[in-house]
């Protein structure tokens, strides 16, 4: 129980997707300028994140890893290198069904998350989730434990993220710096912060 | 047709750089700038996977129906990344451990799907491979100069060779270790869009 908990601290505070991996930075930037949207996108990151990386534990470990068709009669058969191709497609995929099944039954989560779906099918962040996984060579309950805690790292980053560009509407910068320089400079504050943080072990 | 090639190419890199600029790709590209290997690999890597990808759409492009084409291109790109993270894996074989996911993050990079939608689908192949080209070289422009700044500074070398002696191997340099980090990677970048703003005040948001 403790290993699990100690990896989403670590996929949270320490291992932050976006802050010490510069994953999902494209939409990160993008969609900071409000607290309201950036929850929004946080949440829909959390939520295909415990999604789609057990379910792609699962495609890996039965299907690609080398010697894993062994129940289908093939034990020396290596489909890994097939790994990009399948993941990318099975993100895609339940993005897409997610999206259909909100839609019908839980109109008011689509309200809040249904825009920012379609923007996270070629996400890195979700998608280097995936591949975080494959290389730590996660069993199913880490990579659940994973999943959840490398989306609410997103979440959590995006949200103080959010908050201070707010406030930020407010400064005077050089005009050089304004909006996107001046962002990634507080970007580059907030993961000193979350640095601060290491050594944080359970 | 050759002049504007060569205006299509130089465009790319200086004009409208697609990291400073347009903010598209810098998921992957601070977090491979530790040293200049890892980051000419990477640029390399790059700017192929987008000019054959950008060719290989645009040869289908009247045959593409437009309801399954965002599907189409990223099965595209997707093939090339294995292919390229293959030959990785085949014959630099430590280098791909360095690079670690970020080779297959290629597939999700915002400058190869952008060049796709956006250029490809609209342009006669050799032109889209000419403009794939040049993106990859304006990326690679910006993440060669953060990481010259981040290897010289932070590890007192280029390329692996040691430029300014370490105080820990009895020189005179006092590594930074700060860049290092990948904190420093955001600050560099800011520095830079700081100073091709500054050039170039078009540029510049809005109030």
């Amino acid at each position: 129980m403790v290993h699990y908990f100690d990896i989403v601290i670590r996929s949270i505070f320490l291992e932050n997707l976006p802050l010490s991996f510069f994953l999902g930075m494209c939409t990160f930037i993008a969609i900071s300028k409000q607290v309201k949207a950036a929850v929004g996108l946080g949440a829909a990151v959390l939520f295909i994140q415990v999604i789609t990386v057990p379910i792609n534990n699962l495609i890996y470990t039965y299907l690609l890893k080398p010697g894993a068709l062994a129940w289908a009669g093939q034990p020396d058969l290596d489909l890994s290198f097939l790994g990009l191709l399948t993941y990318i497609a099975i993100i895609a995929a339940v993005v897409q069904i997610l999206e259909m099944v909100i839609d019908r039954f839980l109109p008011a989560l689509y309200n809040t998350l249904g825009i920012f779906l379609p923007l996270l099918t070629v996400n890195c962040a979700i998608f280097g989730g995936t591949l975080f996984m494959v290389e730590r060579d996660y069993t199913f309950g880490e990579s659940v434990a994973y999943g959840f805690g490398s989306g609410a790292g997103f979440f959590l980053a995006v949200v103080v993220l959010a908050g201070i560009r707010e406030r930020l509407e407010y400064a005077d910068p050089p005009a050089g710096l304004r909006g996107l320089g001046l962002t990634f400079v507080t970007v580059g504050l907030i993961a000193m912060a979350f640095m601060g943080l290491a050594g944080l072990e359970m | 047709m050759a002049e504007t090639n060569l205006k299509l190419l130089t465009s790319s890199v200086f004009k409208r750089n697609p990291i400073a600029l347009l903010v598209l790709g810098i998921c992957s590209s601070l977090a491979v700038t530790g040293q200049m290997t890892t980051a000419l690999v990477m640029s390399i890597c790059v700017g192929l996977v987008t000019a054959f990808s950008s060719m290989t759409i645009s040869l289908v492009r009247h045959q593409i129906p437009s309801s399954v084409r965002i599907g189409l291109q990223i099965i595209v790109a997707a093939t090339l990344v294995i292919l390229v993270d293959q030959v990785l894996k085949a014959y630099y074989f430590s280098l791909s451990k360095q690079l670690s996911i970020y080779v297959g993050l290629i597939i999700t990079n915002c400058i190869l799907m952008g060049r796709a939608e956006g250029f490809a689908m609209s342009n006669p192949p050799l032109p889209s491979f000419i403009d794939g080209i040049a993106n990859g070289l304006g990326y690679g422009f910006i993440l060669m100069s953060v990481a010259f700044v981040r290897e010289l500074l932070g590890s007192g070398s280029l390329f692996g060779i040691e430029i300014l002696p370490l105080t820990t191997n009895g020189g005179w340099y006092l590594r930074n270790g700060l860049l290092v980090l990948p904190v420093c990677g955001f600050f560099l970048i800011a520095l830079i869009i700081w100073t091709l703003r500054t050039l170039d005040p078009r540029q510049q948001e809005k109030e």
